[in-house]
């Protein structure tokens, strides 16, 4: 079961943080912290697998990869193959990629809510769902028709909208 | 809006993140976030705001939240969100409420509803986004509320929504197994889905259910294994493939699910060996997720009952991981190996020189890997190695946690294939001065008592030797600075105990050492009293022995100062010394008999000699005891009564009726603390505990009926407490000496002789390799030789532990003809020559020539007798192999320095390094390499970007318009 997926930039600050087993605030940026500490301690070519016992407890793995200003990060546990995890930030990145044209950290930051979207295509309940991301463009972008849509028509007045719905 | 493009932000929003870019501490940032948790505080208050307005405001809590501040004030109106009509709302409202929430939180209660009509949507995407809450946000208590609509969903029209809704029900397994334990077919039955991704997610849950009980789904290996082969066969539609893999994840998840399956039946993994090796065949190993399948594979061949041919794919496979240049796949390597070698030892000889590439990289999580493979491996001809590496490592690092974990496998090797007592106590010296604090107590008792019981019950002369041996050391060490707590108890025990036995040291100088210690570590407590307690044994056995006794001046000083002491311990220690001291020689031998540390003290546990008094107290109407077994039923009673008045405080709803009474389980740590809120309970509810608590305690049926009056006492019993006095430990001696030794001390020098044989005529023919002789010499100590010896060691593996372990390595120290069982144990594994030798090892004795060679490689191993003509001779005829290997290892470690590189150039673009990490892609790569030439092209777009963060205010530190580097960080 994949445990919680973290997006840093190389300066520690976190950019997405999805956990998928409750963790209170404060734990939260703890292992931020830690995760980061942990990573830029390692030097370029190492291998991007870190024991994460000691950060998130028994039987934690962590895979990273690390593109341009970004961290991403997937914290799992043995029942999850490395490679695969560092094959499903790819998935993720791609998509990612494709969703935004050479996607870099800006887009990560602004677009916060879609990023969350992304994920929740690829990983529900800390299980991989889909890991085709021309799949999950499509949910994605048929979302982002029916946003633009509604956006449409949160234009017209309040007055008149709530007349509507009426 | 149009302005922001595709940004759909407020300026404010990308003001403040902008902002919190800019900040240069963290105090500085913490207040823009704190100013902007004042703003929206105020404005999500206001009336009438828009509800697109109201949706950045979420998002703004979302991301105030993730920066590590509380956003508590505006949960609810997250929760509010969810309850609008407009999806797109509906679902920031969902993914807030996702991200603030846990299970257990009060407002989930106004969700359940909502969620509940969602399901029921028309709409899938409103359905969707629904179950993703469900998986998030409904707990036990709330899944019956949820149940029967996320059931009904898993016969959608649309996959996606089948595909959420078994993602669900598998949530709702683990959250509460018997919730769901009648609709668990609904798994199987999903696994037939037409849409291949449905049934791979209904792998997920599979996977966990075979986990959990492989026996209910053998029937299910012929579906998984025609599975698995149509996906291998790429039957499924191209769009499925990734990496021009056919569904890699799928693949693995079935891997993994085989794995579980065939494990120890060899029925069920005969229908899998085709299709594993086939996939094995075919493997790519070109890419990462090619690899990743491989590495699966492996496991695969690993965990299922072992196939000969299979397994010699596997190690081929392992050995193409291993000698790769990335680093992934060498830790992919080592751990197959890992599994690998528990089939079949001789596997890791071939790849001794790539095992100790990893040890000595740079690269620390590929090291520990490797240690986890060492200890694995470990073994009495290499124990030393071994642990000498791992305490190195262990010095170096400062993770507490990692630490502890290695000094606890440096103590258990140690334990179990110490080859002598002496390095034993160096080993354990070093663990300790390096990793004291972060050692379990035991090991340091444990150390203790192996000093004072000796190792060998007939061997007087070996023991005190070795107690001095081991006095001289600690005697070197106590002057060091900073010694860890638990060292110094053991120092001061050893000290104390056998100190002055060798008649080297006077009493006054070990005592004088003492009060140096107590002195120093002033604030430490225990030593301290391990201290005096030293030292008045010290003052016995020197009054015992009929000398005068003379207090040092400063030991004076510590017993007065002692006497004051606010620590009760101290100052009776101090007082027991004073009063010792006046004593005179007839009775401080009878208090301190000398070496009486491992006589067993009897206890009365029972305290029988009470029976008389506590008679008379009852008859005088004093209440019985009550015995701690029907106490813990109690305990357990009030437990049941807590936990249900617990519950309710949280969640007022309850959706399902109340269980049936669990019977409790006959655990006695049934905390009784709650005990005195018996008052409180409603009368059925302690009838139905008392009822189960009959069940749990069968013993006492009989005062059962009693029970109801005993039971306002608990509070005054619960002062007995369980006993404090501790069961002695049983002398280890009594129970291990009737165990067999396994591991002949003849069979370890065997193994070594052997493999300086190798060397030495590996040395003579200047075989043209260019391999540092460090390393070779590591890896003939690691690898050591023949396997006839592994082989039998690996039996050494199963050897009764630690506990046992004193008495083995103190009858493997002997020589093997001390013991008949030992060789008649051999007989079993050698072949017909090696047992002549063994019948009479004594005659053998060991040519110099073989010694000495020996000595300058390992120059810890004692000389004793050992190596047989039959043995080097049948090593010798294995030296051309393992030469040959060395070659073939080469090549592979030259190229190690090739690297591999996720390019983190100056282009702050992602896809570059995305690009390469995939390169290697062809016509299958389409989407991507599309991607890629777009770049050109979308220079334009970039300009766009930069254009609209320029009015934004915002300025790009450098050329390319993309990198934000500095700004962002």
């Amino acid at each position: 079961m994949i445990k919680a997926v973290l997006v840093l930039n190389t300066q520690g600050k976190p950019r997405l943080a999805k956990f998928y087993e409750f963790r209170p605030v404060e734990k939260q940026q703890e292992l931020i912290r830690n995760v980061f500490s942990v990573l830029c301690s390692r030097a370029e070519n190492v291998s991007n697998f870190v024991d994460a016992e000691s950060i998130y407890g028994q039987d934690a793995r962590l895979v990273y990869k690390h593109f341009a200003t970004l961290y991403f990060v997937f914290i799992f546990d043995s029942s999850e193959n490395e490679l695969a995890m560092l094959d499903l930030i790819q998935v993720f990145v791609e998509t990612l990629d494709k969703c935004f044209r050479n996607v870099c950290e800006l887009d990560v930051v602004y677009n916060y809510s879609k990023m969350h979207s992304i994920l929740d295509e690829i990983i529900i309940g800390g299980q991989v769902l889909e890991t085709s991301s021309t799949e999950v463009i499509k949910a994605i972008e048929e979302l982002s028709r029916l946003e633009a849509a509604s956006n449409s028509i949160n234009l017209v007045p309040k007055s008149v909208s709530g007349w509507r719905a009426r | 809006m149009g302005s922001q493009g595709g940004f759909g932000q407020s300026k404010e929003f990308l003001d403040l993140v902008k902002s919190i870019g800019e900040a240069r501490s963290k105090a500085e940032e913490d207040r823009i976030v704190l100013n902007e948790i004042e703003t929206l505080k105020r404005r999500i208050i206001e009336p009438d705001i828009p509800k697109r307005k109201m949706k950045e405001y979420i998002i703004r809590l979302v991301y105030v939240e993730m920066l590590g501040h509380d956003a508590s004030f505006g949960y609810i109106h997250a929760v509010k969100m969810t309850h609008d009509d407009n999806i797109v709302l509906k679902r920031t409202g969902y993914l807030a409420v996702t991200l603030f929430l846990n299970e257990d939180h009060d407002l989930i209660i106004l969700i359940v509803n909502t969620i509940q009509k969602d399901l029921k949507s028309d709409n899938y995407l409103v359905v969707c986004a629904a179950l993703n809450a469900v998986c998030r946000l409904i707990n036990e208590e709330t899944i019956p509320a949820v149940l029967p609509q996320v059931i009904e969903l898993l016969g959608h029209s649309k996959e996606a929504v089948r595909k959420k809704a078994i993602m669900a029900l598998h949530r709702f397994h683990q959250k509460s197994p018997s919730s769901v334990s009648h609709l668990i077919s609904n798994f199987r039955k999903r696994l037939c889905d037409n849409d291949p991704g449905v049934m791979g997610a209904t792998l997920c849950p599979l996977f966990d259910l075979i986990s959990n009980d492989v026996n209910s789904y053998k029937d299910l290996v012929i579906s998984f294994v025609s599975i698995l082969k149509q996906v291998a066969e790429r039957r499924l539609p191209k769009s499925y493939d990734y990496h021009q893999m056919p569904a890699p994840f799928i693949q693995i998840k079935l891997l993994k699910i085989l794995a579980l399956l065939g494990s120890g039946d060899k029925q069920a993994s005969e229908n899998m060996y085709t299709v594993i090796s086939d996939i094995i065949r075919k493997g790519d190993s070109s890419s990462n997720i090619g690899n990743a399948i491989l590495y699966d594979s492996i496991c695969c061949a690993a965990s299922i009952y072992p196939n000969p041919k299979l397994i010699e794919a596997a190690a081929d496979v392992v050995a193409k991981f291993l000698k790769s240049d990335t680093h992934n796949l060498k830790y992919m390597g080592i751990d197959a190996l890992g599994r690998l070698i528990k089939l079949s030892p001789q596997i890791a000889e071939q790849h001794q020189l790539a095992v100790i590439d990893c040890l000595e990289d740079p690269d620390d999580t590929l090291k520990r890997k490797t240690f986890k493979l060492l200890y694995k491996m470990t073994k009495s001809s290499n124990v030393e190695v071994i642990v000498d590496r791992m305490i190195e490592y262990m010095i170096s690092i400062s993770d507490d946690h990692y630490k502890t974990y290695i000094a606890s496998r440096c103590v258990e090797l140690a334990e179990q294939f110490a080859p002598s007592n002496h390095w034993f106590i160096q080993t354990m010296n070093k663990v300790f001065e390096h990793a004291g604090d972060l050692v379990n107590v035991k090991v340091a008792h444990n150390l203790m008592r192996l000093i004072a019981e000796g190792f060998g019950e007939d061997d007087d002369a070996a023991d005190s030797q070795l107690r001095s041996s081991a006095v001289e050391s600690y005697l070197r060490i106590i002057g060091e600075p900073k010694l860890p707590s638990v060292f110094l108890q053991v120092i001061c025990w050893v000290l104390g105990e056998y100190g002055t036995a060798d008649g080297k040291h006077s009493a006054s100088y070990i005592s004088g050492k003492l009060c140096d210690v107590a002195e120093a570590y002033s604030d430490d407590v225990t030593v301290k009293a391990y201290a005096t307690s030293a030292l008045m044994k010290i003052y016995a056995f020197e009054m015992a022995a009929g000398r005068k006794v003379d207090l040092l001046p400063e030991c004076q000083t510590l017993i007065e100062e002692m006497l004051a002491s606010h620590s009760t311990d101290l100052q009776q220690r101090a007082y027991e010394l004073q009063a010792l001291t006046g004593l005179d020689r007839q009775a401080v031998e009878a208090i301190m008999p000398q070496d009486a540390s491992c006589e067993d003290i009897e206890v009365d546990k029972n305290l029988s000699f009470l029976n008389d008094y506590v008679q008379q107290s009852i008859e005088r109407g004093a209440q019985p005891y009550i015995p701690e077994d029907v106490r813990a039923g109690m305990g357990e009673m009030s437990n049941f009564r807590g936990q249900d008045k617990h519950e309710p405080s949280h969640h007022v709803l309850r959706f399902e009726a109340y269980e049936l009474p669990k019977a409790p389980p006959p655990s006695k740590a049934a905390p009784v603390s709650i005990a005195s809120s018996t008052d409180l309970v409603p009368v059925p509810e302690a009838l139905y505990s008392r009822e189960s608590q009959q069940i749990s305690s069968a013993a006492s049926a009989s005062e059962a009926g009693s029970s109801g009056l005993k039971l306002r006492l608990d509070g005054v019993q619960k002062k007995w407490g369980k006993p404090t006095y501790s069961s002695p430990t049983p002398s280890s001696t009594s129970e291990s000496s009737s165990q067999k030794p396994v591991n002949g001390m003849t069979q370890v020098n065997g193994a070594s002789a052997v493999n300086s044989r190798v060397r030495e005529s590996y040395d003579s023919r200047k075989a043209p390799v260019e391999i540092s002789p460090e390393k070779q010499k590591l890896a003939g100590l690691l690898f050591g030789g023949s396997s006839k010896p592994e082989r039998k060691s690996s039996a050494g593996h199963k050897a009764p532990k630690a506990n046992a372990s004193a008495a083995d390595r103190s009858q493997e120290s002997k020589t093997a003809g001390a013991s008949n069982e030992a060789v008649a144990e051999k007989t079993n594994h050698q072949p017909p020559p090696d047992l002549l030798d063994l019948g009479e090892p004594t005659v053998t004795t060991d040519p110099p020539s073989v010694v000495d060679p020996f000595k300058q490689l390992e120059g810890l191993l004692d000389s004793s007798p050992g190596p047989t003509i039959d043995h080097s001779a049948g090593a010798t005829a294995k030296v051309p192999d393992i030469m040959s290997l060395y070659g073939g290892t080469t090549t592979g470690e030259q190229s190690t320095s090739g690297g591999y590189s996720i390019p983190v150039s100056g282009e702050g673009n992602l896809l570059s390094g995305l690009s390469n990490a995939a390169a290697g892609g062809a016509p299958g790569e389409m989407t991507f390499t599309s991607s890629q030439s777009v770049k050109g092209p979308n220079a334009k777009d970039s300009l766009e970007k930069d254009a609209l963060v320029r009015q934004l205010g915002v300025n790009p530190s450098s050329q390319n318009p993309n990198l934000f580097k500095d700004l962002l960080g």
